[in-house]
């Protein structure tokens, strides 16, 4: 049965099999890496809207369970909003459906910290909290964009990640002045989360190109804003960090953890099983 | 003297009840009409709650990211409606605590149907279109209850539900026009979830423990049969539209009546399922549980963080 499935998954999607580089011989260069940054900002946002909608029905209290699934939902908006564009520009069968359901591990190219477990709240909570202060300055730089399409969506974004912040951020502080156990869960999560934040401030040759294109934000320019913010509320807690230089890295060119292939197992099943079909 | 009081307040009560004027949480009731409406108000918000789980099993497997979005939308509006009943059931002097407790040690009840699993795709179809269409036949009949915390409660509620309603129709509908495998989910959720939904008005009128007091008092306003009659009758003719077969052979449109009669509910698994004894009744409990056993860390650390600030500021006053 599993073999049927596969059978008729390659032959209905022939590109599932190519590992995807992101070359498109039928796009310029230009265009191919608008393509590449649309996708790779659309896997950062399903991504990680997968892992908050994972808290459903599962939160502290029930207000938290409404607020991670709706922060989950600004995601999956931007994601939408990313793959639509990219989907566009590509033309042919593709749409946003097909970018978000039909490529394997090595296709997609999330930052890595976007796919981590949610593990527990203090680690959703720290995550958050880095990706929103993130967010809050590159949106805002991404607002600067020639394309008029991508400076509209990061305007959207840098409202809602504002809004984002403003929750994640007392948490924090809460977390870790609160008991001992919610202080060692911080620095538990802390302690893993600091390897993956450097990546974000990372960018591969055609992100860089975009850079000088006018198109994308430097993401090197927000990096010691983003260490100043973050150790300042660190260490009104007594917790010292932050190294943000890069530890692990690999996202970009589809080098994942082994968390990826799960989500993407879970999150595909269907349009996997079932090719092609409208649902 | 207290009884003269008592009846003059529980006249004036009465007097308010039968004049349609809405009863207030600073107002006097009769304490039977205080724990009667505890019971189905809290009952509803469980409901609320409890239904996120067979929804949300389905958010991380939606099978497009405009269906996705749709269904975390739609499970966070029910959880926002279990936080509103239970912010309502709270004025009558019942904490939300207390009411979660009793939950969770099977006291209080939640409904019947979200102790049936969601299979495929198809059953979230199924649960917007029959379980949201059955709750709104119910919800619709309560806006004129007597309480009114409750009566507003259901007209935002409803507002919400019959949007959920269409989606899940929607839902359906592309099933069953859609590939062979497709109409075949669809026609086993229905099939599925068709009984259940019609358990969900609960007992014959003759037979419901708590119907005719509700009645009397206007916090029930129309009776457990004639609501899920209504609900057979609009949900027939949409069932011919998706092209499925009847889940029950016995449908039949009665000239006479002027309604659709139908075959007769299994009580057995009625009961069963009530009792405890569903497919999901444990797991759902347990999951309820858990997850806020998970919480008490963070509830605790916040408690800790709270007392800590608070001493601080009385250290800067002193």
């Amino acid at each position: 049965m599993i073999k049927t499935i596969v059978m008729q998954h390659i032959m209905c999607c022939p590109k599932a099999l190519k590992i995807c580089k992101g070359d498109d011989k039928t796009m310029s260069n230009k265009s191919n890496n608008l393509y590449r940054f649309l996708v790779a900002q659309g896997d950062d946002a399903i991504i990680l809207s997968h892992r908050l909608s994972e808290w459903c029905s599962n939160a502290p209290y029930l207000e938290e369970d409404l607020a991670l699934t709706n922060v989950a939902l600004d995601y999956l908006g931007r994601a939408r909003l990313f793959y639509q564009y990219a989907a566009e520009l590509k033309g042919g069968d593709e749409t946003e459906d097909s970018i978000a359901y039909t490529r394997d591990e090595r296709q997609y190219t999330n930052l890595l910290i976007h796919e981590l477990p949610i593990n527990d709240f203090a680690y959703t909570l720290l995550r958050q909290y880095f990706l929103d202060v993130f967010y809050v300055e590159y949106m805002t730089g991404l607002c600067q964009s020639s394309d008029q399409r991508i400076a509209a969506i990061a305007g959207k974004s840098v409202k809602e990640s504002r809004y984002h912040l403003k929750r994640s951020q007392p948490w924090i502080t809460q977390l870790a002045e609160g008991t001992e156990e919610s202080r060692r869960r911080i620095l538990d999560a802390l302690t893993e989360l600091e390897s993956f934040v450097g990546e974000l401030f990372e960018m591969p040759e055609w992100e860089q190109q975009l850079v000088t294109d006018g198109i994308a934000f430097d993401r090197q320019l927000i990096r010691e804003k983003w260490d100043h913010q973050v150790q300042a509320l660190l260490s009104a807690s007594d917790i010292n960090i932050l190294d943000s230089q890069l530890k692990i890295g690999g996202g970009r060119e589809g080098i994942h953890t082994e968390f990826l292939g799960h989500l993407l197992s879970e999150m595909q099943y269907l349009q996997r099983a079932y090719p092609g079909l409208k649902w | 003297m207290r009884n003269t009081d008592e009846h003059a307040l529980q006249a004036e009560f009465d007097r308010r009840v039968a004049a349609e004027e809405k009863i207030e949480p600073t107002d006097w009731m009769p304490d039977d009409y205080r724990k009667n409406l505890i019971r189905q108000m809290s009952q509803h918000a469980h409901s609320e709650i409890i239904g996120m789980q067979p929804e949300g099993n389905w958010i991380t497997r939606a099978p497009s990211l405009r269906r996705k979005a749709i269904l975390l939308a739609k499970v966070q509006d029910e959880g926002g409606h279990g936080l509103y009943l239970y912010s309502a059931t709270e004025t009558l002097g019942i904490t939300r605590s207390e009411m979660i407790e009793a939950l969770q040690t099977r006291k209080a009840k939640y409904a019947s149907i979200f102790n049936y699993p969601t299979l495929t795709w198809a059953d979230i179809g199924a649960v917007g279109w029959l379980v949201d269409g059955a709750a709104i036949v119910n919800q619709i009949a309560l806006q004129r209850t007597s309480y009114g915390p409750y009566a507003r409660a259901m007209i935002r509620i409803c507002k919400e539900e019959s949007f959920h309603q269409r989606q899940g129709y929607e839902l359906m509908l592309e099933m069953a026009k859609g590939s062979p495998q497709q109409k075949q989910m669809a026609q086993d959720a229905l099939n599925r979830f068709w009984w259940p939904s019609l358990m969900m008005f609960g007992p014959h009128d003759g037979d419901s423990a708590h119907s005719s007091k509700s009645m009397q008092w206007k916090i029930k306003r129309e009776s457990n049969d004639t609501l899920r009659q209504r609900f057979i009758d609009q949900t027939v003719p949409q069932i011919e539209v998706l092209g499925l077969e009847m889940p029950d052979p016995e449908i039949k449109w009665n000239e006479t009546r002027g309604h659709y009669d139908s075959g007769e509910i299994n009580w057995d698994e009625f009961y069963k399922v009530i009792n405890g004894n569903g497919p999901c009744n444990h797991q759902r409990i347990k999951h309820h549980v858990k997850a806020h056993q998970d919480g008490e860390w963070v509830r605790e650390a916040v408690r800790a963080y709270r007392a800590k600030q608070a001493r601080k500021k009385d250290e800067r006053a002193a």
